[in-house]
């Protein structure tokens, strides 16, 4: 009360002195830099722990990858003898086998979810509906654990159809895996296509799949290919759906009927059933390096997608 | 002429059929695993598997609370540990970072998600066991629940940090620029505007970091231990609760799925529809929060 009365009395000049003492700016400016400090301090414990585990793993695994290291089978045992050769085979054809699978019927459903939902304007509130639900269905997949995945293709792949612990029960489990990501990421690209394309395509008495064949996909490649890449790195890290379905067999695989173990699964069972955590450690480093390649790989990629965009507009 | 547009109608219907496998596929999950569970909770009963803490096949006791709770424990000591920081990295990359920072920051959070958690768990083995070994209290394996939550804590961080980025983003930027001709500091505006607008968008994070934790299978086998006991204090000390050795509803599927046969076999499929109720119940609500943040 008494400040309020004697500011009230004095001049403005004396009141207008007294403004900068009230500001809190500076209060305010220290107090940023103590939170700006602290998401600094956040985000280099982010980088070290992504460098303390790639760093830790690499360095004491890469020790162990040799040529020799890489062309062996495994012999197994106790001490985890011998290589990786077999389990880069199996990785390499449970890969193959999930994106055949995968891939037509993940960009199929991704053209028809952007390029034919539109136009179900006919009366067909069937369609829209059964349209929501597709999309209701990818999400789902999209979230459902990978262990799920595994109790499925174990239920019906394995034990239902009779295919057994083989790479055509956990091809098809590692297709529904990774479906969600194909339809996502094409579906995706399919929209930053522009509607000028079609448009141009249609007028020039194009058929609506000839337009979506010979302009909208070629269009949309590199949004494809990511999709594409990005499954091949969840068959590569994915363990538990193939635990279940893919048999652990370390013997070369003949057929798609063959029981084997990805790499994953590999390191798996030696650091769980041998002693051989050095060769554990270095079945990590070769899957860390080929994350890592992916990775590039997939910025390469888009790096040309948005690229491309550019030169669109 | 005629024959272009009856490929064109042909092809529709390829199309249409591809579109509609994902729900044929989710279907066909519920299915069978609802259908070979049947026996279980026919046998058993749900009020036994659920409320029981006894799991001893061999001997006809098949209850999966001490897990549930193992799963539960595990998950939400993960989120107190991992949350924070993938927030503040969160932050960090949407509004403080340097436009160079970002893009190998963004790079480093993509390769942590890319990682195996079968290489989480082997480094979670070798590193994080044995230094939470050297804790001295009787008992202390090294393996169990705080091992398995600060690898969890790791593995669900990308996966918050990613999608808070994003709600961070569609912040319109006006609300930003308005807060700053006010006068607000850049700190102040994230806190008081940018972060509240995002709310919707961080909380899903949020729920979508517990579903992938509760969902973990392979590294939580590798680190937590494995017996089923109802966790509960080494010593007098309630904290040495979290040295104790559990077991999550995942892990229990993937360790005896390859032996189990008969109701044992069933029970399994059992412990699936109770994760994928788990699941279902925690995606829902992070679609139903994003979608009203959307429309408001």
């Amino acid at each position: 009360m008494n400040q309020a009365e004697s500011n009230a009395s004095s001049t403005v000049q004396s009141a207008a002195q007294k403004q900068p003492n009230r500001s809190n700016l500076k209060q305010r400016h220290l107090s940023q830099k103590f939170a700006f400090g602290a998401l600094w301090v956040g985000g280099a414990l982010v980088m070290l722990i992504l460098l303390v585990v790639v760093g830790y793993v690499i360095t004491n695994g890469i020790r162990e990858v040799t040529w020799e290291f890489l062309t062996t089978a495994p012999r197994g045992g106790l001490s985890g003898e011998g290589g990786i050769s077999t389990t880069i085979v199996s990785t390499v054809y449970l890969i193959g086998l999930t994106i055949v699978i995968a891939t037509p019927l993940g960009i199929g459903a991704a053209i028809f979810l952007t390029e034919y939902a539109g136009e179900t304007n006919v009366g067909s509130k069937f369609l829209r509906s059964l349209i929501d639900l597709v999309h209701f269905g990818v999400e789902t997949l999209a979230g459902i654990p990978s262990i799920i995945f595994g109790l499925f293709g174990f239920a019906l792949f394995v034990s239902v159809l009779h295919f057994g612990f083989s790479l055509l029960s956990a091809g098809l489990a590692g297709a529904c895996l990774v479906l969600p990501t194909i339809i996502r990421t094409t579906e995706e690209s399919l929209l930053t296509v522009p509607m000028s394309y079609r448009e141009a395509s249609l007028a020039l008495g194009a058929t609506k799949w000839q337009t979506i064949y010979q302009v909208v996909l070629p269009a949309a490649i590199p949004g494809i290919i990511t999709g594409i890449i990005l499954s091949v790195a969840r068959v590569i890290s994915e363990t538990a759906v193939f635990y279940v379905t893919l048999g652990g067999s370390a013997r070369m695989p003949t057929s798609i009927f063959s029981s084997g173990r990805t790499l994953a699964l590999h390191l798996y069972y030696l650091a769980m059933d041998t002693n051989a955590f050095d060769k554990a450690m270095a079945t990590g480093a070769v899957l860390i390096i080929s994350i890592i390649l992916i990775n590039l790989i997939i910025d390469f990629v888009s790096s040309k997608l948005t690229a491309g965009l550019r030169e669109n507009q | 002429m005629q024959r272009r547009y009856r490929i064109d109608k042909g092809i529709k219907y390829l199309l249409f059929f591809s579109a509609i496998v994902s729900i044929i596929i989710v279907f066909l999950i519920f299915f069978f695993i609802f259908q070979s569970s049947l026996p279980a909770f026919q046998q058993i009963g749900l009020r036994n598997i659920l409320l029981e803490t006894t799991w001893r096949p061999t001997n006809g006791q098949y209850g999966i609370l001490a897990m549930i709770v193992g799963s539960v424990m595990v998950t939400f000591m993960a989120i107190v540990m991992g949350v924070p920081l993938a927030l503040g990295a969160a932050i960090f990359l949407a509004e403080v970072a340097p436009r160079a920072v970002q893009n190998v920051f963004r790079s480093a959070i993509q390769l942590l998600a890319g990682i195996p958690s079968v290489v989480y768990g082997l480094f979670g083995m070798v590193v994080l066991v044995p230094i939470v070994r050297r804790i001295p209290v009787p008992g202390n394996s090294g393996y169990g629940l705080l091992s398995a939550a600060i690898v969890l804590a790791v593995m669900i961080l990308p996966t918050i940090t990613s999608v808070t980025e994003d709600a961070l983003r569609a912040v319109p930027r006006s609300y930003k620029e308005a807060s700053l001709a006010l006068g607000a500091t850049h700190w102040q505006t994230i806190i008081h505007v940018m972060i509240p607008a995002a709310k919707s968008g961080i909380i899903a994070a949020l729920i979508l970091g517990v579903g992938r934790a509760i969902g973990e299978t392979m590294a939580m086998i590798m680190v937590i231990g494995n017996s089923v006991i109802m966790p509960t204090p080494l010593t007098d000390n309630p904290l040495t609760i979290f040295l104790r050795q559990a077991r999550t509803l995942t892990g229990n599927i993937a360790v005896e799925i390859n032996y189990a046969t008969g109701l044992h076999e069933s029970m399994l499929f059992a412990t699936g529809v109770v994760l994928f109720i788990l699941i279902m119940i925690i995606n829902a609500s992070a679609h139903l929060i994003l979608r009203n943040g959307e429309r408001s």
